[in-house]
């Protein structure tokens, strides 16, 4: 009765022949971020010149600098009150103080959360990659494969995006660049059911790591978000201590309905991590850091590029550095 | 975790009860709730400012309209001016030659390939005859998501083999579009970054190629402050005609709307709402200013309703809901509605604030108690459903008892149905944007 109304989807007969060209390369460099000024560090510069001394009208061009990131205004007022604090007890007056003083904040909070720290754990270790439509799951699951089998882990991935036209054969077109076996079902399966083969087959084959992808969904879209719980449960029925990870895959030109998604989504299955895709714009995915802050949730890997080897594991130090020095 | 602009300003209204008019003390205060609210509805902060200074400008001394408290009408000066900026915004396609060129363009994943086949459904129901052109080369699968969309509504898709550069595929589609004569070629192209300088120039190549009648970009309703970035450097580059906003099922506050309208001065084509090839609708520059200020999208709401009722039926019900006459047999009617619909998801996500009724109706099914207030309503008189205030405590009895059910359910749902009632009294008023509570409340959470 409250069945998901989606257009029907036929069988797939055969798997196209991958479909890619190789995209003109850009520069990468560290994180990848080092190459782009965020712009931002810029800004805060020219407001908290080095000798003048931190004014009210310092600190209110600073919150603008950050609600122009996406840091969100609740959130960006917060950091503020706590970075003046910070410089109060520090006993810093001038601007250069002030920009310090706000950059260990958000550092601190950053590293607090566990920002950074991804361990798999016992194996087979599942992870599941849950998200709004078009933030980059896919893609991710491929840069995080890759990097996997560069630590020389064994992997599996399970196409469980079984509704958006040719997801299916997009994971598997990864699979085949990488020579990682893709576990699926006709398009139209259950998810679940997906989800739960290739844990068996990851078990039965002895693999360190079963990556899960999942179809994009909207937060407010309950039965869609209890189809993911679903899936979530199956995989815990088989391995009650997986999954180890569920990321959440945020795209880092969204606002503040990042919020939101994490808030809903860590409610539904259990959100342990952030994935923040395309870092490589202008976008400065400040949304991520009030998702950290506010729910406590750590930045684990950042997608900074097209390339399979541009996934990064997040790193406090450097993006704060990236924020404030561009 | 969004207070919405209305509720914000309630406090302020309090302050200046009793006064003539709106003094700028007054003002700055309530601006300043306005300024946070839009920045929170993802409005770009510049876009932010300049809105904050006429708006300033416009309620300075302005006298109070009668029936509006002062809150009230600086929310309604708010919702004025944004209608403003996003009004005259809505576009028209020009189609005119033949084959009409539509260009796809944007950033990754903000949802081309699914708009570029629901633009052809739509384009089709008007009689149109379209084609569709796979030019996104890069995304693995990109070509085999068009094509299987393209099995699913009908229409043609032009694909080349593996390997082909995308200008290439752009030129044979449009030798393929007139010698089919169709009126309009649909081209999806690879989403790209707007800082990626070879990528833009190859879009640019293209357009140069097949010189689109309407180059369309294609705008994440979620994005953040970004949004006038990436369109001013689209803008810059290609002849861009129009905006699509994607995504718009979604709880997102679509401030990137505003903020690209009020910068590039671009007008909005199109929403796309939903996954289904159908989810494509008009743009209504007052029901996005609503949606912006959290005030609920009720039109769209009842719209969607209407799209599974008997229409006089869904106009009528929405009638009493804004004149706040809704009766428990409207409530009646709505909850077998709402069976018979299936995604209650997406009805109450236009709501913001509302996706946990979702919920809340769903385990009100499941746990069967939805039949249960059926039973209730069942039970009592077609006076008593028009009259609830009617039903006293021998009343009670004898529903709960032609019910199956106990006095304390009776009590119970004829208590929320009054708090629902008096929360669709400030909703039809503008002053309420949690629907959820109410109805979440009546359904057991």
């Amino acid at each position: 009765m409250f069945r998901r109304r989606r257009d029907a989807v036929e069988p797939i007969e055969a798997i196209a022949e991958p479909v890619t060209v190789a995209r003109p390369r850009r520069e990468q460099r560290g994180m990848g971020l080092r190459a782009r000024p965020s712009g931002l560090g810029a800004r805060l510069r020219s407001i908290m010149g080095a000798g003048s001394p931190a004014t009210a009208a310092t600190w209110d061009a600073v919150e603008e600098a950050l609600i122009g990131a996406d840091v969100g205004a609740t959130t960006t007022l917060e950091l503020v009150d706590a970075a003046r604090t910070r410089l109060r007890t520090d006993g810093g007056r001038s601007g250069e103080d002030a920009r310090r003083a706000l950059a260990t904040e958000i550092r601190d909070r950053l590293v607090r959360v566990g920002s950074g720290r991804f361990e798999l754990g016992d194996a087979p270790c599942v992870i599941l990659f849950v998200g709004v439509n078009g933030t980059g799951k896919t893609t991710s699951i491929a840069k995080l494969a890759h990097r996997l089998q560069g630590e020389g882990r064994t992997l599996a991935l399970a196409a469980a995006d079984t509704f958006r036209a040719a997801a299916v054969e997009q994971l598997r077109i990864w699979g085949d660049q990488l020579g990682v076996p893709v576990i699926a079902q006709r398009a139209g399966a259950d998810p679940g059911a997906v989800a739960f083969d290739a844990v068996v087959a990851a078990e039965a084959r002895k693999l360190d790591v079963v990556l899960v992808d999942t179809a994009g969904r909207l937060q407010n879209k309950q039965q869609l978000m209890d189809e993911l719980a679903k899936i979530r449960r199956v995989i815990e029925r088989r391995l009650p201590d997986q999954p180890r990870h569920v990321l959440l895959v945020l795209d880092a030109t969204t606002g503040q309905n990042g919020l939101l998604q994490a808030e809903a989504f860590s409610r539904e299955v259990g959100v342990t991590g952030i994935i923040l895709t395309k870092l490589d714009g202008t976008a400065k995915g400040g949304v991520a850091l009030a998702v950290a802050d506010r729910l406590g949730v750590p930045i684990l890997f950042a997608g900074v590029g097209e390339e399979i080897d541009a996934l990064a594991p997040f790193d406090p130090e450097a993006f704060v550095e990236w924020l404030f020095a561009g | 975790m969004f207070e919405s602009l209305s509720a914000r300003l309630q406090g302020i209204s309090e302050r200046l009860r009793g006064k003539a008019r709106i003094t700028e003390a007054d003002l700055d205060v309530a601006l300043r709730e306005i300024r946070l609210a839009l920045l929170e509805a993802d409005v770009n902060f510049r876009v932010v400012r300049d809105f904050v200074a006429r708006v300033r400008e416009r309620a300075l001394g302005s006298d109070l309209l009668t029936g509006l408290n002062p809150g009230q009408q600086i929310v309604k000066i708010v919702h004025d001016e944004l209608v403003e900026v996003l009004g005259g915004a809505r576009h028209h396609l020009s189609l005119d030659a033949r084959p009409s060129v539509l260009m796809m363009v944007g950033l990754q994943g903000s949802g081309k390939t699914t708009t570029a086949a629901k633009l052809a459904v739509r384009l089709r129901r008007d009689g149109k005859k379209p084609l569709l052109v796979a030019a996104d080369v890069y995304r693995p699968a990109a070509v085999d998501q068009l094509v299987q969309l393209g099995d699913q509504i009908g229409v043609e898709v032009h694909t080349r083999p593996v390997g082909t550069p995308a200008l290439e595929v752009a030129r044979s589609g449009l030798e393929e579009a007139r010698q089919r004569g169709v009126d309009v070629m649909i081209l999806d192209t690879a989403g790209r970054l707007h800082v990626d300088e070879a990528m833009m120039d190859e879009l640019v190549r293209i357009a140069g190629i097949v010189t689109p009648a309407e180059t369309l970009m294609v705008v994440d309703a979620m994005t953040g402050q970004e949004a006038v970035r990436v369109a001013d450097a689209f803008h810059a580059k290609l002849p861009v005609t129009g905006l699509i906003l994607t995504k718009m099922d979604g709880d997102a506050r679509g401030g990137a709307a505003l903020s690209i309208r009020a910068a590039t001065g671009l007008p909005i084509a199109f929403l796309g709402t939903g996954e289904r090839t159908d989810g494509l609708e008009a743009f209504h520059p007052d029901r996005l200013a609503q949606r912006i200020l959290g005030m609920g999208d009720i039109v769209s709401f009842v719209e969607r309703v209407q799209e599974n009722v008997d229409q006089t039926e869904a106009e009528a019900t929405a009638k009493r809901m804004m004149e706040n006459r809704f009766t428990l047999d409207d409530f009646r009617n709505q909850l077998a509605q709402i069976k018979m619909m299936g995604p209650i998801g997406q009805l109450v996500g236009m709501i913001p604030g509302a996706s946990e009724m979702a919920g809340a109706a769903q385990e009100a099914v499941d746990s069967g108690q939805m039949k249960r207030i059926e039973a209730i309503i069942d039970s009592m008189t077609a006076e008593e459903r028009r009259r609830p205030d009617l039903i006293k405590a021998s009343r009670r009895r004898r529903i709960a008892l032609g019910s199956g059910t106990s006095t304390a359910e009776v009590n119970r749902l004829l208590k929320q149905f009054g708090e629902m009632q008096k929360m669709m009294k400030m909703l039809s008023g503008g002053k309420m944007p949690r629907l959820g509570g109410g109805l979440g409340a009546l359904l057991g959470r």
